[in-house]
């Protein structure tokens, strides 16, 4: 089965983001395919690559970038919703005159319609948030 | 962006519901699940809007954003029969339980009860909440 | 449909799931929506009539990590994060209550 996820909310303040990667990580060790995972509304943040918490505590931006690397997973972060909130990778800050960017590159930013294919082409898509 | 305009899903046409039960202006996710629902008009599929709990709230006649300084988005749910976006259910029960009727509502919806509106969402193909 | 709910039962979420869910759906409950499921709740005899059409589920992960795993009321099946992945695989859609 392919599964589309949606996380709407950043690293750390909510389960959500906790609670999505625990969910990708067992569909994806049954055998199933999670085609995207999209980041929305404070989502976005979880594609900051200037998180830096604590060492004995879990790594939530690089467990995110890890799967998606290993298994192919497409890590979308929302333009307008970055945008908002400060997040931007090299393109978008250079188009937008700002002196540094911060997404992971693991994470790529894009559209709205992005989130609305992932309903389309997967067989479910479930949203985790607040 | 390229893969924004690709908008060829070989034909397939889901349910789609966007599910609003929170007020709007005390967070922004009102605001930032209209902008989904305004970008999935591009993709041809079944929308629909149901406006559940303090969701009804975000349809008030009335909004003036002035002293707080927050953008007021009242015209976007008036500008979505524009884009073909004319399914949007009210719960009955929410309205009833804030003292508000149809016409405290700034465009014309659906009003269904509760198993109206359960068997509208247990149909759907797709239901994305924020 | 799998209704996914995710706050504890101060939050109106699972009342309102109880009232727009038709008979034969999946309630599966996450994070701190798992005390709904735990005995002498305010809202347990709710959940308990609710068992008569709806089958109830409650992420063990999410009781386990509030202490909460030995409170489970009768008739409520636990399912870790693989059961997760099956319940939303069977069901033809699902929903998360926000």
């Amino acid at each position: 089965m392919k599964f589309g996820i949606l996380v709407n909310e950043g690293p750390y303040t909510h389960q959500a983001s906790d609670t999505a990667f625990k969910f990708a990580q067992a569909a994806i060790a049954q055998g199933h395919e999670v085609t995207r995972v999209f980041f929305y509304h404070d989502g976005v943040n979880n594609a900051s690559r200037l998180t830096v918490p604590p060492v004995d505590d879990r790594h939530v931006v690089n467990r995110w970038a890890e799967l998606g690397e290993k298994h192919g997973v497409d890590l979308v972060v929302c333009i307008a919703a970055a945008q908002r909130r400060g997040l931007l990778d090299d393109n978008e800050a250079k188009r937008q005159g700002r002196d540094a960017n911060n997404i992971h590159p693991a994470f790529r930013i894009s559209g709205l319609g992005q989130l609305v294919e992932s309903g389309i082409q997967n067989d479910r898509l479930v949203t985790f948030g607040d | 962006m390229s893969d924004d305009m690709d908008m060829d899903e070989g034909g397939t046409i889901k349910k789609f519901m966007f599910v609003n039960r929170k007020a709007p202006y005390g967070t922004v996710y009102a605001l930032e699940a209209l902008e989904v629902v305004l970008i999935s008009a591009a993709f041809e599929q079944d929308v629909s809007m149901a406006f559940v709990d303090d969701g009804v709230y975000q349809l008030m006649k009335g909004i003036n954003t002035e002293a707080t300084e927050l953008k007021n988005f009242s015209k976007t749910y008036r500008a979505l029969d524009g884009y073909d976006i004319e399914k949007l259910y009210v719960d009955q029960e929410s309205l009833a339980a804030r003292g508000l009727t149809e016409d405290d509502l700034l465009v014309d919806v659906t009003v269904m009860s509760s198993a109206e509106l359960a068997a509208m969402m247990a149909d759907q193909d797709v239901v994305i909440s924020h | 449909m799998l209704h996914i709910i995710n706050k504890s039962h101060s939050d109106r979420s699972i009342e309102t799931v109880l009232r727009l869910a038709t008979q034969g759906s999946a309630i599966l409950l996450i994070e701190d929506a798992v005390y709904a499921a735990t005995t002498g709740n305010v809202i347990a005899a709710k959940i308990q009539a609710a068992m008569a059409d709806l089958k109830i589920y409650a992420l063990k992960p999410d009781l386990d990590t509030r202490g909460m795993a030995g409170r489970v009321m009768e008739g409520i099946t636990l399912v870790d994060y693989a059961g997760f992945v099956d319940l939303v695989a069977a069901q033809p859609n699902c929903q998360s209550w926000l």
